[in-house]
């Protein structure tokens, strides 16, 4: 067997109703994996970008390409693992009970260390935003599970190549 | 002057060549029904179910290569077609299902006969539309044509609301279809075709093996060429069968599980297998593991991702069949395997497909024998089982588009709405149906179309009073435990056939088999339908069973 890996497709579809249900059943009718999905309109209206994380070994990422491919809204898929190098970033809130003051502190502290940002601050809690790649997000998501996170809502990765190829 | 969606849709499907639309009325698409009423230069066929239209377009599709349509009402007409759809898709058969869907306003209330098509049809189809507003009607069906019928076929699914079947609008029909995220890839890359050509000249053992790509593309001709110019031998799939002539010496006949022990072994023996319009499926290669385990792989095939999915590929070259055989065919010549080829000779002659008489007994293999040797040019629509596997394996294909069967889905009930389908689009032609007891009577229902209309169907039913082929596995891997096989209750199909409006005959001796069989020449103002009552036990063999290799093959008589 070969080994498996992580890739990061970007994939550009039709702006159209459907599309994701499309891309999301493929993987599920062929059993392939989805680890992350995220998709949004891109700067033209008529296109979507949707960044997809799988795992595979390479027969079967060569299938999941060539499979995106023969859907019909999809326009260009590229799989940025391969194609070049990529930056990646993800979006993470976490919220965090915050019961006495000397705890708010340390969580700041914290906080400052992962460059996050508080987004909402009460007396019992407290909202972070941090981005990352996964990497980071991991090192602060295990850090402030030691102080008790109450809930944790995440974007999925955004990816795109280096320089000025697209 | 403003037209309904219904009647847009209508004068699309005529820009589009549509000569026959094979549908079940009901509420959510009266309108278009409507608009078909008194059409001339479109007839639509009533069928008697909607999986017998899909199955009408879609033999239509295939006898014809033009595109095949099919109309049903929502919801439970709309399920109806799945099995057709599913069936097309699985063979890359070129179709348009439209089907009506609730207002508008209705959708995702769960209103009556509401049902998400899109939602259901999503993994078997190449594409579908839902259509709410009339304006998008003239460029959906110009678009369904295109996808439906360019790259790799197949059925593409529209599903419009009443209320944009209603309402009125301009038409404007698109002059050319150009769709940006879609732009199948024709040419083969010219350094893999080089690269092809070199394995092919280099080879000791290399063998042909072709499949129902090459009928898609129409490349049968350059099929030949290829064959004829190396001198390899050739074999060609259940799907493909026709594309090269059975009855020329270099025919190693079909491979895989019921196929020859010549074309099973020579895959095992091989040192290069080229690989054309072929889709390396289970019931072809066997075990995997054993698949040609000598032999390097070209595979040309106009979907990039039937390439290496079963098995590795050393040249893959995606594209058109027709343009890569065209670019290939002048770049090899005749290949220096005369010790390959005598060793193929050698095994045709020594495990040619054979059976044994038993006394007292029709044989269904002698059936089939005899319906080739009386309708050799016929166009044959088998169902699916032992029947489908002798008709594969005893009669002798000469011409593509002369074969047709489910092969991908397998879809008990495919070939009496398919021959209808058939018939309808080549009229000259004689359309024989090799039709199973148990297959007939899943649509059985489509007789009645078939008798309205006077076609001159020959209905031969190899009638086992079994599901043959499941009762062939349980003798043999299940211990004869006949679970929900027996079919000797079914009705007497020759008197049920009278009963229809059609011809029924009843064969039970060897003797009348050949009589029979010239009668149903005669019979040509309906369809005529044969019941022949053959051994009831008799198996489908050679047989690779499933999960041995290919030289494993069981070869039946010791
Ligand atoms: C719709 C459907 N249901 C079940 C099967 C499974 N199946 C495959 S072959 C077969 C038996 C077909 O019986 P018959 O038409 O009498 O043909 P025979 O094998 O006896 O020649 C069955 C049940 C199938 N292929 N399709
Ligand atoms: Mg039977």
């Amino acid at each position: 067997m070969n080994p498996e890996k992580r890739h990061i497709f970007s994939v550009l579809v039709e702006n159209r109703f459907g599309v994701l249900a499309r891309v999301a059943g493929l993987f599920s009718g062929r059993g392939f994996n989805i680890d992350s999905l995220n998709v949004a309109e891109t700067h033209d209206k008529s296109i979507s970008q949707i960044t997809l994380v799988t795992h595979g070994d390479a027969q079967i990422i060569e299938q999941i390409y060539h499979h995106l491919n023969r859907l019909i809204d999809v326009i260009e898929v590229t799989d940025l693992s391969t194609a070049g190098t990529h930056v990646e970033r993800e979006l993470v809130l976490i919220k965090i009970a915050t019961d006495d003051p000397q705890k708010r502190t340390e969580i700041l502290q914290v906080a400052e260390v992962f460059r996050g940002r508080v987004i909402d601050m009460k007396p019992a809690s407290i909202v972070l935003e941090i981005t990352g790649d996964e990497g980071k997000l991991k090192a602060a998501i295990d850090i402030f599970n030691t102080y008790g996170i109450l809930e944790l809502a995440r974007t999925g990765k955004i990816a795109m190549l280096r320089g000025a190829e697209t | 002057m403003e037209l309904s969606g219904a009647q847009i849709l209508v004068d699309g499907l005529k820009r589009e060549g549509v000569e026959y639309i094979f549908g079940v009325n009901g509420g959510a698409a009266m309108p278009i029904f409507d608009a078909l009423y008194g059409e001339t230069e479109i007839k639509l066929i009533p069928m008697r179910h909607e999986q017998g239209a899909s199955h009408a377009a879609d033999g239509y599709a295939r006898a014809t290569g033009k595109v095949g349509v099919a109309l049903a009402t929502s919801g439970p007409g709309a399920t109806n077609l799945v099995t057709g759809i599913a069936t097309a898709y699985m063979d890359s058969i070129p179709m348009v299902a439209i089907t009506g869907q609730v207002f508008t306003h209705y959708i995702g209330s769960d209103a009556f006969q509401e049902c998400d098509v899109i939602g259901v049809t999503r993994p078997i189809c190449k594409h579908s539309y839902l259509i709410k507003d009339c304006e998008e009607i003239a460029d959906v069906v110009a678009e369904a044509f295109h996808i439906a019928k360019t790259g790799k076929p197949g059925p593409v699914i529209i599903d419009i609301a009443k209320d944009a079947q209603n309402n009125e609008t301009l038409f404007q029909y698109p002059e050319t279809v150009d769709i940006r995220s879609y732009k199948p890839q024709v040419h083969g890359d010219p350094g893999q075709i080089a690269k092809a050509a070199a394995l092919i000249k280099a080879a000791k053992r290399p063998i042909l093996y072709a499949g129902g790509g090459v009928v898609l593309a129409n490349a049968s001709e350059e099929l030949r060429q290829l064959t004829y110019k190396t001198q390899i031998p050739i074999t060609v799939t259940l799907m493909g069968l026709g594309a090269f002539p059975e009855t020329d010496p270099l025919s190693m006949e079909m491979p895989g599980m019921h196929g020859s022990c010549c074309a099973n072994y020579a895959f095992t023996d091989a040192d290069l297998v080229i690989a054309i319009g072929a889709r390396f499926d289970d019931r072809v290669t066997g075990d995997l593991s054993k698949f040609a385990p000598n032999a390097k792989k070209i595979h040309i095939d106009i979907d990039a991702s039937c390439i290496g999915k079963n098995v590795p590929v050393d040249v893959p070259i995606v594209g058109d069949a027709k343009n890569v055989l065209t670019e290939l065919n002048k770049q090899v010549s005749t290949a220096d395997i005369d010790p390959w080829r005598n060793q193929i000779q050698e095994w045709k002659k020594k495990y040619p497909f054979e059976y044994e008489q038993k006394v007292g007994k029709v044989m269904p293999q002698y059936v089939i024998e005899q319906i080739y040797e009386h309708y050799s040019d016929a166009i044959v629509i088998a169902d699916v089982g032992q029947h489908q596997m002798w008709a594969a394996q005893y009669f002798k294909f000469t011409e593509p588009r002369q074969w047709l069967n489910s092969g991908g889905l397998g879809t008990m009930g495919f070939s009496l709405p398919a021959a209808i389908g058939a018939q309808l689009g080549c009229p000259d032609k004689t359309v024989v149906n090799i039709n199973g007891d148990g297959s007939y009577i899943m649509t059985i229902q489509e007789l009645v179309p078939a008798v309205t209309m006077k076609l001159p169907l020959k209905i031969f039913i190899i009638n086992n009073m079994y599901l043959g082929m499941v009762r062939q596995w349980q003798e043999l891997f299940l211990d004869k435990r006949y679970s929900a096989v027996d079919y000797h209750d079914n009705p007497d199909f020759a008197l049920l056939a009278q009963a229809f409006g059609a011809t029924g005959l009843r064969v039970e001796h060897t003797e009348d088999v050949a009589p029979a069989l010239l009668k149903a020449k005669g019979i040509t103002d309906g369809p005529v339908v044969i019941d022949f009552i053959v051994d009831e036990e008799e198996n489908v063999f050679p047989m690779v069973p499933a999960g041995a290799g290919l030289g494993d093959v069981i070869r039946g008589l010791s």
